[in-house]
């Protein structure tokens, strides 16, 4: 019961926002709400504020005017599938990274000092400064018979904002037991890596499932903004640069890719939330983050 | 009547001490000089107030803290030893089970991690689980038990292994006067069907002599043995409710108390006793 009033509540605060949406485009004036020459709420113009119909309208329709091309909301489809897939890879990489990082932080005290504040100072540094970069590195890169793609550019940094949720969680998970615990684990004669088996790893699942989520959502974010950085074509990135540029003439068109984005962003929650449902069983006394 | 010192000692603590190091300053000294003998079977309770260094003693014997001054044996080898070899059982306080797992797979925690089969595993927790009087409550995860269930589960687990010697530190500090009485009886129980040595710390003076072959009284400040009482109460199976009202049961309650109380007439008797 109470699940489908919370999915009631879920649908009905999208709802609201189409009316709200719809509501000042028919209320506000054309040229917004203009104070001593700044603009301090948006116009309502179509080409500003398309209505939800047009949007609608313009995606069942064909990307451009050319013959055969397909429909928009195909294009956009595989445009999120395509930046769903890069996503997935950064996020798996930043947790593996993560796990690891946190790992090694929690086995050696030295290496929690050495290493925690980088952890922390790398989040400091801005994504579309290193993207270039990052891009120009790969060009060195040669694994054999495969030379580096832009794709895994735009993985490898989304990974870089995916890591730092894990290893903080993962590190405060894992010392999470509690002194009776390890005093037990000690007494089985159990060393470092079977407690961290047995009593670490398991009694770190509450803290990581939450970060998790937040690696998976920094994993979209920095895939649809690498994307744009970096200049890779075929995922929802930069089709919302594309069709922007298009804005004046077809300003419905920009929406669509934006709310592919939107979409991947769903599924990946989504994703975690069934990780999390598998792994129910060591959530029994779940910590609130 | 206790248990004659026969063959080899369960454990024996020779003229151990323990300092715990504090950053400015000599160290607290937790216990001097503690010499002590457990044999094979034997049920010794340490009681004392809070400070006077029985959780430490008994960690010592653990081998989960190590002795500053003198020597820890357990069944003839180095705590260190016994421990790795899995020669005790161990229950404390908090009953200490990991919610992720059954009431079942607390129990086969210490044989999974000692690489026993599952099959093995599942008979022999099976078995505790009815030794324990939890028959109906193996696949329930320890949120769903009460206090005095979750410790049942724990004293299990210290069985899981058969060990020759059991460590206890107040496993029946947190529970109610009932339940604690009831857990009381259960272990006299437990104790005469596994034959074990016990090392029980308690700050209950009852619980001591219902449970105990000997009752080590000890003082704090610093922790060390004031006096070592026989109690002569009978085997640990001919031990019933009964006894909590017989004579005997009360003059050795007394004679614990002024152990742990007369400052003046036992003290000197202390001094031999050390």
């Amino acid at each position: 019961m109470r699940r489908l009033r919370a999915a009631l509540l879920g649908i009905a605060g999208v709802v609201l926002l189409g009316v709200l949406w719809e509501a000042y485009k028919a209320f506000a004036p054309a040229n917004g709400v203009v104070i001593n020459g700044l603009t301090v709420l948006p116009r309502t113009s179509d080409a500003a504020m398309p209505h939800l119909s047009t949007m609608l309208q313009r995606a069942l329709e064909p990307v451009t005017s050319a013959p055969g091309s397909s429909p928009l909301w195909i294009a956009v489809l595989q445009a999120s599938a395509f930046t769903l897939a890069v996503a997935a890879v950064g996020w798996l990489v930043g947790v593996v990274v993560g796990l690891l990082i946190a790992t090694i932080m929690q086995r050696f005290r030295t290496a929690e000092s050495a290493l925690l504040p980088w952890v922390v100072l790398s989040q400091t540094v801005p994504l579309i400064a290193i993207a270039p970069l990052v891009k120009r590195w790969g060009a060195f890169v040669h694994l054999g018979a495969l030379d580096w793609q832009d794709w895994m550019s735009v993985a490898l940094i989304a990974s870089y904002l995916a890591f730092f949720p894990v290893s903080i969680g993962a590190l405060r998970g894992f010392s999470s037991p509690e002194q009776a615990h390890l005093d037990l684990m000690r007494a089985y004669g159990a060393g470092w890596w079977r407690t961290y088996l047995r009593l670490r790893v398991p009694a770190s699942v509450p803290y990581l499932v939450p970060a998790l989520r937040l690696a998976a959502a920094n994993a979209v974010i920095g895939t649809v903004v690498a994307e744009v950085s970096i200049g890779l074509s075929g995922g929802v990135g930069r089709m919302i640069i594309e069709f922007s540029q298009a804005g004046s003439s077809d300003p419905a068109k920009q929406w669509a890719p934006i709310f592919g984005a939107v979409v991947v962003g769903l599924i990946a929650a989504a994703v975690v939330v069934l990780i999390g449902v598998a792994l129910s069983k060591y959530r029994r006394n779940e910590v609130s983050t | 009547m206790s248990p004659v010192l026969e063959g080899q000692a369960a454990v024996d603590i020779a003229g151990v001490g323990k300092v715990f190091p504090v950053r400015r300053g000599a160290g607290v000294t937790a216990l001097e000089a503690v010499s002590l003998r457990v044999a094979a079977g034997e049920f010794v309770s340490l009681i004392g107030p809070s400070g006077c260094g029985k959780s430490t003693l008994m960690r010592l014997i653990a081998d989960l803290d190590t002795p500053s001054s003198g020597a820890v044996t357990v069944f003839g080898k180095t705590a260190r030893q016994a421990r790795l070899d899995q020669d005790y059982g161990i229950a404390f306080q908090q009953a200490g089970l990991l919610p992720w797992r059954t009431v079942r797979e607390n129990i086969e925690l210490p044989l999974q991690l000692h690489g026993v089969g599952r099959a093995a595993r599942r008979a022999r927790a099976s078995e505790l689980i009815e030794l324990v009087g939890l028959g109906d409550f193996g696949d329930k995860h320890p949120e769903q038990l009460s206090g005095g269930m979750q410790q049942r589960v724990a004293i299990a687990r210290s069985l899981a292994e058969s060990p020759r010697l059991l460590l206890m530190d107040e496993p029946f500090g947190a529970l109610d006067e009932m339940t604690r009485e009831r857990m009381q009886t259960e272990l006299t129980r437990l104790r005469a069907e596994t034959g074990a040595a016990v090392v029980f710390v308690t700050h209950s003076i009852p619980e001591a002599v219902y449970l105990s072959d000997r009752v080590v009284v000890m003082s704090p400040r610093p922790g060390r043995i004031v006096q070592i009482l026989d109690m002569g109460l009978g085997a640990g199976g001919e031990r019933t409710d009964a006894l909590r009202e017989d004579a005997h049961f009360f003059e050795r309650v007394r004679d614990v108390r002024e152990a742990l109380h007369g400052d003046t007439a036992v003290s000197s008797q202390g001094k031999e006793a050390r």
